[in-house]
């Protein structure tokens, strides 16, 4: 089933406030073997866990399957590395949906902000929903 | 040993191996629990040769070469396209992937680092790009 072409410039409801930990900080740092010291700089690829979580929100309102979900492209802006502290949550917005190939691919922008509503990263992916097989 | 960030300096490639247990573990650190990058029998469902590496883990992996090669210096941007999939088998040798990086530009402080990232002599990621804060 093709998706809903009316979704773009919808915006999705903001992630619950996310509080970041140390303990997540060296957990997601130990498993992509990236130095981290307390206190210090989170990882460059870590606002996943937040835009991921908007992600879902997406495909659950939408009633998409994660399993039918490739990521095409992902790009991270950040006014700011996050530290252990900061309390986030991300607003995805769907930038552009269009067919190829059976797929679609659906161009999202999730702007992450911190506790004084003040932009800290903005994720844009490109995701590829595959329908069930003719 | 922090290699001079001049435009055209190659920065020494590095490898890093990719096990079914990374992937695991990446899943619980980053929330993304989807089953192509666990499950082989979900995986061929939706048409892939076999469990995936998630992206963003190659991403990380990318992003730890960087963090590597300029002594963590802050990333500011990072993006790429997912070009190939990484099939990461299920044995106790798993595969391995390549990151080489080149710097591209410095201005105002701002370095770009254009990266080639491959899998058995093949890109996995489309146009990966790092921007620093040198």
């Amino acid at each position: 089933m093709p998706i809903d072409a009316a979704l773009v410039g919808r915006e999705f409801p903001p992630t619950a406030p996310y509080t970041i930990t140390e303990v997540k900080l060296r957990e997601f740092a130990a498993a992509t073997g990236t130095p981290y010291t307390e206190g210090g700089p989170a990882p460059a690829t870590f606002p996943v866990v937040v835009s991921f979580a908007a992600m879902n929100g997406f495909l659950e309102a939408e009633r998409l399957d994660l399993f039918r979900i490739v990521h095409g492209d992902q790009r991270f802006v950040h006014e700011r590395p996050l530290r252990a502290g900061d309390v986030v949550s991300a607003r995805l917005t769907v930038d552009s949906v269009r067919s190829l190939g059976g797929a679609d691919v659906i161009g999202t922008t999730s702007v992450i902000s911190d506790q004084d509503g003040v932009t800290v990263c903005t994720a844009k992916a490109t995701l590829v929903h595959r329908g069930d097989p003719a | 040993m922090t290699p001079p960030m001049t435009p055209g300096t190659e920065l020494a490639p590095q490898v890093f191996t990719i096990r079914r247990a990374d992937l695991v573990r990446y899943a619980g650190a980053s929330g993304d629990f989807n089953p192509i990058h666990w499950s082989d029998r979900v995986a061929t469902a939706v048409g892939l040769p076999g469990v995936i590496a998630h992206g963003m883990f190659t991403m990380a992996l990318a992003a730890r070469a960087v963090a590597d090669w300029t002594d963590d210096a802050e990333i500011v941007e990072l993006g790429c396209k997912f070009t190939n999939p990484v099939v990461v088998p299920d044995d106790d040798t798993g595969v391995e992937v390549h990151v080489a990086g080149t710097v591209r530009s410095e201005d105002d402080g701002l370095t770009t680092l254009a990266l080639e990232v491959t899998c058995g002599g093949q890109k996995v990621l489309g146009m990966p790009r790092a921007v620093i804060r040198a």
